[in-house]
């Protein structure tokens, strides 16, 4: 066995793989709200409640219907996707003419009502959820669980397919020409207010598809999305939300920092984030991906 | 002579809390190529907005093919066959040459396709991969117009595409513009270069403080110069 | 301008006979809240800067207190300086990148300023982890002269350092720097193109306002004899929000109503657990929707309109 720096590779493989499964959370979190704060001009807070939604709806599913892991990939995140139509419908669609911060704030309390009310009905301990591909491999240099690998190709490909769909589609163009100039796409007769209730149940949806990814490595609970949101924040301060592959590869570089960080100094590894993005602002403030302003 | 496309009465019309249209009457009939003159101000470009339904608040009369759209959303008066080309020409930067042209949606059969739209502007076609801001502003300006002609609209209204450009390319955008009568487009006109618009149009209304003042034939021009020269301040 | 006055009048006769019909801890409570309300909405009535971050300075000038007066045995003035100090020193370096960036970011920031210094709470020694610090001991002020072990005394010292706080607000709103400050909120490019350094005025006031929010968690921790990972927690930044949104933001006085409501409900709704929650995120969304101005600005409103008629 060698070692590396005095720690044992299996650590430090270890920690990397778990670096990057954060990572992947971080990017198709990140993504979301870039893209629905491109259209809607809200920074959506009730993203890490639809996080947690989707997890419950996978977690509901199975124990109610006894529907596989494998279907909830695709039904829960529309659940939820629809749940975020109506919201947008029913509140959002007020306060887009308002400033930024009102939409921050109204989708913060929306957050406190959705973990509020999952939290008392089922508690704040968590559930487990079964593991749909149990087993791994021996890489040599490390043991990687099957389901594990799975979650970081999953997350590239979702990344990869939402890239493409906004930047190389017929739908990706008219979400970018309605970022820039709404009317304008308006008056060519494109339906921009559906459009953007589509964008916000898009975006939501991505958020419960990491949701239900999530559920089979953390444990299903009300607040597993609370602390995921605001680290995710940071990430797209750091990475800006011009860009959409800016985002990934910000959310994946910044697991790997945080995964680096737990090997070589474990006490600063919740805080590691915070750190580069506070270094990011002393050096680039309009974050490393984000055109100045 | 030709029915009459678009009408509109007594349109008036709101920027927030000023009024800038205070009463506006004319019409275009089918296949005219109409312009609205007037000095900065007058009124144009808000009762081209208005037309399309981008502004807020409206009242009067706007018909197009005898229906009344005052009430309707500027998607849905777009659907009825209406194209709009704005003044700063809304090209999008994250959207290549290629995106922008085929971004409005076809409204209606009767369109340009676009193999005729590059024929058209071959220098598009060129630049098709391009970053739509990338391109020069006479670039622009044909891809703003060349974008509205797939859709299959009949009443094409166009803000000042002469606005800031070479001569050259200025009397190239007048072939094109009456390359585009000769297809059939009905076309509203909005100019500040009174010179352009007289070699294009059939008609001019001259626009004041919201309101239309005057009509002149364009075979009325050469008699009606001084007073068009009085009204534009030219 | 009268009414205004004989308005703060019956709000001070108010406070002083408060003691005989409410609970003095709730009142002390209600009052750090509310002066740490006031200390969130200088920052964004008046300089046109949401913190969503607050609760780092509130919180930790909590523990600073603690650690000042029991882990070294100081007085509690002492207690109280090192809060409002320590508060003000992390607002300078938390506020000096913050204002780097404008509108929603510079509320994502500060969010995630917060809850570094909150995983940094978690871990480090001198605050108890989980457990907080328990038992800070309460001593009498002044050297001796002001005896804090009856709350009916602790009252008035913390209706003091109260009216302290709210004045200090008041004079610097008032003040030819707040002027500036209004300026800069209201048009930045024309502040700065007469001169203003915008940057210099929006770190000052997000220091002032750090400086006031740890006089107000401090004031807590003295109070309540205890600082916990809650007051430093999001919900809390997520709370004076709610307080100073509920109030009416950019009035002076909104926050402190807004204050006094959210704290009365939580009291007659601890009950009910984690559906307090619930509720403040249902009150959120119906100020938005519906009450953007708050109780204050609404009752304004409503009064003009009165005098009008």
């Amino acid at each position: 066995m060698f070692e590396l720096l005095g720690i044992p590779p299996q650590a430090l493989f270890g920690q990397l793989l778990l670096g990057l499964i954060n990572g992947a959370f971080y990017a198709m979190l990140s993504l979301g709200l870039a893209v629905i704060f491109g259209m809607l001009n809200v920074i959506n807070f009730t993203h890490g409640a639809q996080y947690m939604m989707g997890a419950f709806a996978a977690w509901l599913l199975l124990g109610i219907l006894d529907v596989p892991f494998w279907a909830s990939l695709v039904i829960a995140p529309i659940i939820v996707g629809l749940f975020g139509i109506v919201l947008e419908k029913l509140l959002l669609k007020r306060i887009y003419h308002l400033d930024h911060l009102y939409g921050f704030l109204l989708t913060f309390g929306l957050a406190l009502v959705i973990e509020g009310l999952f939290q008392w009905k089922w508690g704040s301990s968590g559930a487990p959820y079964p593991n749909p591909i149990p087993g791994g491999f021996n890489l040599g240099f490390m043991f990687l669980p099957t389901y594990r690998g799975f979650v970081v190709l999953a997350a590239l490909v979702i990344c990869l397919a939402t890239w493409y769909g906004i930047e190389r589609t017929k739908l990706g163009a008219y979400l970018r020409a309605a970022t820039e100039n709404p009317t304008l796409v308006r008056a060519f007769g494109i339906n921009v207010p559906r459009l953007i209730t589509l964008t916000y149940g898009l975006g939501v949806g991505l958020a419960a598809l990491a949701g239900v990814l999530a559920a089979p490595i953390q444990q299903v609970s009300a607040l597993m999305g609370v602390n995921l949101v605001l680290v995710v924040f940071a990430v797209v301060v750091i990475g800006g939300m011009g860009s959409i592959m800016g985002s990934i590869v910000t959310g994946f570089g910044l697991g790997l920092i945080e995964g680096l960080t737990k090997v070589f100094y474990p006490p600063a590894s919740n805080t590691v984030i915070f750190v580069v993005m506070a270094l990011v602002l002393l050096i680039k403030p309009a974050g490393l991906f984000g055109q100045t302003k | 002579m030709a029915e009459t496309l678009l009408k509109v009465a007594g349109l008036q019309a709101w920027y927030g809390e000023s009024h800038i249209l205070h009463g506006v009457d004319f019409e275009i009939r089918r296949g005219e190529l109409v312009t609205l003159l007037g000095r900065n101000g007058a009124g144009k470009t808000t009762t081209l907005r208005s037309i399309m339904g981008i502004l807020g608040k409206r009242t009067g009369s706007i018909a197009f093919e005898g229906r009344e759209t005052t009430g309707m959303t500027s998607d849905h008066i777009a659907r009825l066959g209406i194209a709009y080309c704005p003044e700063e020409r809304g090209i999008f930067s994250s959207l290549n040459v290629d995106e922008n042209l085929r971004l409005p949606p076809v409204v209606k059969p009767g369109g340009l396709s676009i193999e005729e739209i590059y024929k058209l502007f071959p220098n598009l076609l060129e630049r098709r991969y391009s970053q739509g801001t990338k391109l020069s502003g006479g670039e622009q300006q044909m891809l703003a117009i060349g974008r509205i002609l797939r859709t299959g609209a009949t009443l094409l209204l166009l803000d000042e595409p002469t606005e800031g450009l070479a001569p050259v390319i200025v009397q190239r955008i007048g072939e094109i513009i009456r390359q585009l009568k000769s297809r059939g487009f009905t076309i509203l006109l909005v100019e500040q270069n009174f010179h352009f618009a007289a070699t294009v149009a059939d008609r001019h209304y001259v626009m004041e403080d919201g309101r239309v003042i005057d009509t002149v034939a364009s075979s009325d021009v050469q008699q009606s110069i001084g007073k068009l020269q009085s009204y534009l301040g030219v | 301008m009268n009414a205004t006055r004989i308005g703060y009048a019956v709000l001070i006769v108010l406070a002083l006979v408060a003691p005989l019909f409410a609970y003095p801890v709730f009142l002390m409570k209600a009052l750090c809240f509310a002066l740490f309300a006031c200390a969130f909405n200088l920052l964004l009535g008046y300089a046109g800067l949401m913190s969503f971050g607050h609760a780092m300075f509130f919180g930790m000038a909590g523990y600073f207190y603690g650690h000042v007066v029991k882990a070294w045995d100081l007085a509690p003035e002492a207690g109280l300086l090192a809060g409002v100090g320590g508060a003000a020193l992390l607002g300078l370096v938390t506020g000096a990148l913050a204002i780097r960036r404008q509108g929603i970011y510079f509320a994502m920031i500060t969010l995630a300023f917060a809850q570094m210094v909150f995983f940094f709470c978690v871990q480090a020694p001198f605050t108890g982890g989980e457990d907080g610090l328990q038992g800070i001991p309460r001593k009498a002020l002044l050297g001796g002269l002001i005896p804090t072990k009856d709350d009916r005394v602790l009252y008035y010292v913390v209706l003091a350092i109260f009216l302290f706080g709210y004045a200090a607000i008041y004079r610097f709103i008032h003040s030819p720097f707040g002027q500036v400050l209004k300026a800069i909120r209201d048009n930045e490019q024309r502040a700065q193109s007469l001169g203003y350094e915008a940057d210099r005025y929006k770190l000052l006031a997000f220091v002032l306002s750090a400086a006031l929010a740890g006089l107000a968690g401090a004031t807590k921790a003295m109070v309540q004899q205890f600082a916990t990972l809650t007051d430093v927690a999001a919900s809390t930044s997520g709370e004076v929000v709610l307080m100073a949104l509920v109030g009416g933001l950019g009035t002076i006085i909104g926050p402190v109503v807004g204050a006094f409501i959210i704290v009365t409900m939580q009291n007659y709704l601890a009950f009910t657990g984690e559906f307090v929650l619930v509720i403040q995120g249902a009150i959120f969304v119906v100020i938005v929707l519906a009450f953007r101005k708050g109780v204050v600005g609404e009752f304004a409103e409503w009064w003009k309109r009165r005098q009008a008629r």
